[in-house]
């Protein structure tokens, strides 16, 4: 069954190879996507630390900050 | 209406759904697999080359559908100067562009054991290549272009153009004589396509549908938080 399953009767080769690429693009994507989202969040909280307690008390006033700064938006 | 589309108050719930969606997907998308390299039958004419058929079609299909929204989303964001829809249509298009790709180089491999060759200039193909262009020209005007005004237009634009080559690529294979088959699948009419090869067809596009999703909302969320970081810098 293993090996039908490998070679599907010849079509094996073009099979695996279309499904690979497809699974390898998504990897790539994601893992690009992921890099970029992580960059601007270290970004963002570099910055946010960098802010006097009164900036930072006022950033913090913003739901979207709080949300950046909290753990829920890390996939 | 627009207002429910606010950064505010749509962040929290953005922030929050990539685990879940990839969750739901890596189980769809497993029993896809399983279906479409396992369960699925052999064609009776293509044999086992006909399992490529569920990475092509779905891949073709997410293309097309998220390039006719970023459409929609363009024009109602240019004409009400929504900056949120071009935020949105912006973090569709990576996701779009890499399955306009996929569906490309899936149907070339498919094209090798079918037709005897990788490449051809038929109809479909050639306005898929055209499509993959529009993307590429939708993402390199994001890149280009600082001033928000000019890439709103520039993006408009593109989007209006690539627009048209949508139903030319629908409908090629009826128009011309192409080496593409014609569709299988038939909303308004019967599908000439197996219920035990649709099954997994429509498994794998819901797979590929929540990995579009997935995408969309991590890069959403990269642009607010891009956005956000400027803001601290005119603190």
């Amino acid at each position: 069954m293993i090996e039908s399953l490998f070679f599907m009767n010849g079509y094996g080769q073009y099979v695996w190879l279309a499904f690979s690429f497809t699974l390898v693009s998504f990897l790539t994507l994601f893992l690009i996507i992921k890099t970029q989202y992580n960059k601007e969040k270290n970004k963002f909280i570099a910055k946010f630390g960098s802010l006097n307690s009164e900036k930072a008390a006022f950033a913090r006033s913003q739901s979207i900050n709080k949300d950046i700064l909290s753990n829920t938006s890390s996939i | 209406m627009f207002k429910y589309f606010e950064p505010s108050k749509i962040f929290s719930i953005t922030s929050r759904a990539p685990k879940y969606v990839l969750f739901l997907f890596i189980i769809i998308l497993s029993i896809g697999l399983t279906e479409a390299l396992i369960l699925s039958p052999e064609d009776y004419k293509q044999s086992h080359s006909v399992r490529i058929m569920y990475v092509h079609v779905p891949a073709a299909w997410i293309s097309l559908g998220i390039f006719s929204v970023i459409t929609i989303l363009s024009i109602v964001g240019y004409i009400f100067k929504l900056r949120n829809f071009f935020l949105i249509a912006k973090s569709l298009a990576p996701s779009g562009l890499v399955f306009n790709i996929i569906a490309l180089v899936t149907g070339s491999i498919w094209g090798k054991p079918t037709w005897g060759t990788w490449w051809a200039w038929d109809a479909r193909i050639t306005s898929m290549l055209i499509l993959a262009l529009f993307y590429l020209m939708y993402v390199l005007a994001w890149r280009i272009f600082e001033d928000n005004d000019k890439v709103f237009k520039v993006t408009s634009i593109v989007t209006i153009l690539g627009i048209i080559n949508v139903p030319i690529i629908k409908y090629s294979v009826d128009w011309w004589n192409t080496l593409h088959q014609p569709a299988s699948i038939n909303i308004l009419s019967k599908s000439s396509i197996d219920i035990s090869m649709l099954f997994p067809l429509l498994t794998m596009t819901a797979a590929f549908a929540l990995f579009s999703l997935l995408i969309f909302l991590m890069k959403y969320n990269t642009e607010l938080i891009k956005i956000k970081n400027k803001g601290l810098d005119r603190l």
